[in-house]
């Protein structure tokens, strides 16, 4: 498809979206002005309504697609948390406006703290982290500053099991820890004899997810709470898969200190092609005073941001704003539309949809990564004796997949199962959607067998065939040019 | 009241069902899954849950609402908070966003997609961020871009991360006090762990801008704000050339839609200075004025562009064109050696989400407006503020606080407290701009002023006689 810039024809404009006139800039010195044009396209507003709604139609998405991408909670976003929080009294106001003029606002981010704070079990949340990723870098800036204020500085080290998101070692790399990685055991616990051979006097904490990345409840859970608690150390809630036990288990009972809640999953905020998303951070009662700012405080009616006056330990601001406040009225939109009741049939009813798909898929002929286990709100399926037998990945079974109409699952993560599939249904899908999925996996696992070259090329039907990776980064062609060769499709 | 009739039939025939708002499970199906299972109830799904670690509900949730009883809930606060008069800038910027951009990036199939991670089911967003890619890099005269970060601030954090991995020989990063307040705070929360020494550099009280240092002490980059904080126009060439010259880097900090008029960021300091390079090596800031709401400050986007040798150093996603098995052009996520979700501990940044659907909204916005488009934005930016800033400094007690070139925000300083004349406009409906007085102590009765293009010459007059008549109160001639 051609690029926008291809559009363009010089002089053409879409003058009923612009200013009528170009004003002066006579006061303006000449060595500071622009004198060059800047690529941007010069198109007519059709044009580029076109071009932008044709693209769209080269996306899979929710919307058009069951999606089953394991870890990343595709569940639907329901239309009215978009249309509600994009009220013009909502969109028009400006950050720095007075909170008398924004109580509308503040309350409904005012009472999704107090819903984050009852589902979570901890003492308090800050909304401000734009993401999972922020959130992460909160919470282990917030171990970080509570050891600091008690004068123990020589706590170095966070602990991370080998199955963790990418972004629990990185984050504890960025609050200047050293990450020491413990391994998993065979039913994909944490090996306990590990974590006990590393804990010790340099703990600064260790991160976890519950249910793990490897779609299984860490049984374990109060033990490994106990270990790290005794030898100094906090533990922080990776919230990705709360989604799994929502309204059923409370991470605060299950005694960690700190969690981000990635609402971009849990509470049906919508991924957007990759953001906005939203990490608020709950803590537990020794780290409120280390909260990232700004945090909504005040009374109904007098609802106002909380700034380093009124919390001078805070670690600070994280952005220049308070987080990305639009995703956070969808999220009260969405927690508000279930209710409480709503929001604990959310993990009942994933479990299901994740059980039953294990089930199918089992009974089928695929391996299970965990075949003595319960599946959580997610499921492993490894596809290693397909490999061997017909050479064929789980990167081939995954494109693949397109070509019938479904989203790919998760691939090669966690990186310790062999060619897995991380599959994960959310409850908003219907038996029906589910059983359409398992007879793709199944005629697809056929095909492997007796045309194994359909497989290995796949995929056929999309708007690209398959991608030069190699290419892509060997040569880095990251910006066009005019002059350039054009797209060819 | 027939909806009443339908409600209660459906609670009484059908047995002990309920309804469950996006959950479609029937029981009947409910019950097929859990046979095919091998499990009796749907309780016994979390069996291997330590059964003490399980809650009852949750009292103090509030109960279900339907879409009906949510929209009149929102819409009540949503007209609670009303429609004011803004003249406030500070960062975050009042445009015109035509009407196009938000109905198309809000389609299901760019709203509710995940990142791009499957390619060849991907490439509407893909295509979509190397067009943006290509704009941002075009816009702010440099090689590259990523596919955004979370916002302004946080960007320029990144950008100083980047530039002190780049320079490898200092730790050292000079921020001139003309950055916004909340940005350097930001800065000092991301950097914090990670041994980077930010130094504050003043700025000249009699024109609002940053002299160039007398410092000569090694450091790793000086960040140049432009328009800065008081939207006074920096000696950018001459800032460029002395970090340059220094070995430091260059971060430009910059409004991307004074870009269709001010000197871009590629193209700072391109003085013939014996051999140093010019222009900026970074440049970053909020990328909220291209389509972005103000939504109360957020979800807005950190841009964040640089020169090619740089590329490796850079955070977050990017987006690059290649091939597919036909040879047929396709677009991919590229360089990912440099991201968490590879690198893990080692990674550039722990970034995973950026702004994806915010970036797709300023593609949009970028693409209707084109060149002109945005030259003339922000040239009745400067026209409005320029003349909001004449007529409220013909009144008594009201002066310009900085000699110099502005750009599209002002400084005038007031006879008296400035949260008290903000009071006092807000009873006729104006928020009348940012009170410097709190972050700035030193410069007095200070207030930040913005009319964008959307101020109409009624909307310049009502400020300027709400103002007058404020302070002609208790004003001695």
């Amino acid at each position: 498809m051609k690029l926008i810039f291809e559009h363009s024809v010089a002089g053409r404009r879409a003058v009923a979206q612009m200013p009528r006139r170009l004003d002066s800039l006579d006061d303006l010195p000449e060595h500071l002005l622009r004198r060059d044009e800047p690529l941007l396209p010069q198109a007519s507003e059709l044009d580029v309504v076109r071009h932008y709604t044709q693209l769209s139609q080269r996306n899979f998405s929710i919307d058009t697609h069951f999606y089953p991408l394991g870890s990343c909670t595709m569940k639907y976003n329901p239309r009215a948390c978009n249309s509600l929080a994009m009220l013009p009294g909502f969109l028009d106001r400006h950050p720095f406006a007075p909170a008398v003029t924004g109580q509308g606002y503040l309350t409904s981010l005012y009472e999704l703290q107090q819903i984050l704070i009852e589902v979570t079990g901890m003492a308090a949340v800050s909304l401000a982290p734009m993401a999972g990723a922020q959130g992460e870098f909160a919470g282990v800036a917030m171990i970080r500053a509570w050891h600091d204020s008690r004068g123990d500085t020589a706590r170095t080290e966070i602990i991370v099991p080998d199955a963790a998101h990418g972004t629990n070692p990185a984050t504890a790399a960025m609050c200047g820890y050293t990450v020491r990685e413990i391994p998993t055991d065979a039913q994909g616990n944490v090996d306990l004899d590990a974590l006990k051979k590393v804990v010790g006097p340099q703990t600064a904490g260790l991160m976890l997810t519950n249910p793990s990345t490897l779609g299984v409840f860490e049984q374990q859970i109060q033990a490994i709470a106990s270990i790290v608690h005794h030898a100094g150390g906090l533990l922080y809630y990776d919230g990705a898969n709360l989604n799994a036990i929502l309204g059923w288990v409370k991470p605060g009972d299950m005694g960690f200190d700190v969690i981000h809640i990635n609402l971009h999953k849990t509470f049906a905020t919508p991924h957007g092609g990759g953001g906005p998303g939203s990490g608020p951070v709950a803590v537990s009662e020794r780290l409120v005073p280390f909260l990232p700012l700004p945090r909504v405080g005040g009374e109904s009616g007098h609802y106002r941001m909380l700034d380093e006056r009124d919390c001078p330990r805070s670690i600070g601001r994280l952005s220049g704003n308070h987080g990305n406040g639009g995703v956070l009225l969808r999220a009260y939109i969405y927690a508000r539309m279930l209710g409480g009741e709503g929001l604990r049939r959310v993990a009942r009813y994933a479990t299901l949809n994740a059980n039953y798909l294990m089930a199918r898929l089992q009974q089928t002929g695929f391996d299970l990564a965990f075949p003595k286990r319960r599946a959580s709100h997610e499921f492993i399926i490894t596809l290693k004796r397909l490999k061997d037998q017909t050479g064929i990945s789980a990167m081939d079974f995954a494109k693949r997949l397109l070509d019938y109409g479904f989203h790919a699952p998760t691939t090669y993560f966690p990186m310790l199962v062999p060619e897995c599939l991380l599959i994960e249904p959310t409850e908003t899908e219907s038996k029906a959607t589910l059983d359409a999925f398992v007879d793709a996996m199944i005629a697809i696992a056929q095909e492997a067998q007796a045309q194994p070259e359909l497989v290995k090329t796949a995929p056929h039907t999309l708007p690209v065939r398959r991608l030069d990776d190699v290419r892509a980064a060997r040569e880095p062609d990251l910006v066009w040019s005019v002059g350039r060769e054009c797209a060819v499709r | 009241m027939p909806w009443l009739t339908a409600h209660w039939l459906k609670q009484t025939t059908t047995e002990k069902f309920v309804e469950m708002p996006f959950i479609p499970h029937t029981p009947a199906e409910v019950a097929a899954m859990l046979e095919i299972i091998g499990a009796p109830d749907l309780d016994a799904l979390f069996d291997e849950i330590p059964a003490d670690l399980i809650g009852l509900p949750d009292a103090a949730l509030p109960v279900a609402l339907n879409e009906m009883e949510i929209t009149r809930l929102m819409h009540d606060r949503a007209v609670q908070d009303g429609r004011w008069l803004n003249f406030i800038g500070a960062g975050g910027y009042e445009h015109h966003i035509p009407a196009a951009v938000w109905q198309i990036v809000t389609r299901g199939e760019y709203y509710s997609a995940y990142t791009p991670y499957q390619a060849e089911a991907s490439q509407g967003s893909l295509q979509l961020i190397y067009e943006y890619q290509t704009m941002m890099a075009s816009l702010t005269g440099l090689d590259v871009s990523n596919a955004s970060m979370y916002d302004g601030a946080s960007a320029l954090a990144e950008a100083v991360l980047m530039a002190v991995r780049a320079h490898k020989l200092s730790t050292r990063v000079l921020i001139p006090k003309t950055v916004s307040p909340i940005y350097r705070a930001t800065v000092k929360t991301i950097v914090a762990y990670q041994g980077i020494e930010v130094v504050e550099l003043p700025y000249d009280p009699v024109t609002g801008t940053t002299p160039v240092p007398q410092n000569e002490d090694v450091f790793a980059a000086l960040v140049i704000p432009q328009p800065n904080f008081f939207g006074q126009l920096e000696d950018v060439d001459g800032l460029t050339d002395w970090a340059h010259a220094r070995g430091a880097k260059v971060i430009a900090l910059v409004n991307p839609m004074t870009l269709g008029v001010l000197k871009p960021p590629g193209q700072w300091g391109m003085r013939d200075v014996s051999g140093v390079q010019g222009g900026a090596d970074i440049a970053t800031g909020e990328g909220q004025p291209l389509g972005a709401p103000l939504s109360s400050g957020g979800p807005w986007y950190g841009f964040l562009t640089c020169r090619t040798v740089l590329v490796r150093q850079m955070p977050g996603r990017l987006v690059g064109r290649t091939r597919d098995a036909d040879g047929h052009a396709g677009y991919t996520l590229t360089l990912q050696a440099r991201e968490q979700h590879i690198r893990r501990a080692k990674a550039t940044s722990n970034i995973c989400s950026n702004q994806g659907l915010v970036i797709a909204a300023s593609t949009v916005f970028m693409s209707l407006l084109g060149p002109e488009g945005l030259r003339r934005v922000a040239s009745a930016c400067h026209a409005n503020t320029r003349a909001l800033t004449t007529a409220l400094t013909a009144l008594p007690g009201v002066r310009r606080l900085f000699s110099g070139n502005s750009f599209h925000e002002s400084v005038v300083q007031l006879d008296r407290p400035v949260a008290q004349v903000l009071q006092g406009l807000m009873q006729a409906g104006i928020l009348g701009g940012y009170d410097l007085s709190q972050d700035y102590p030193e410069l007095g009765h200070a207030l930040l002023l913005c009319a964008t293009e959307t101020k109409t010459v009624a909307d310049l007059t009502r400020y300027t006689e709400q103002l007058a008549g404020i302070l002609s109160v208790g004003q001695t001639a």
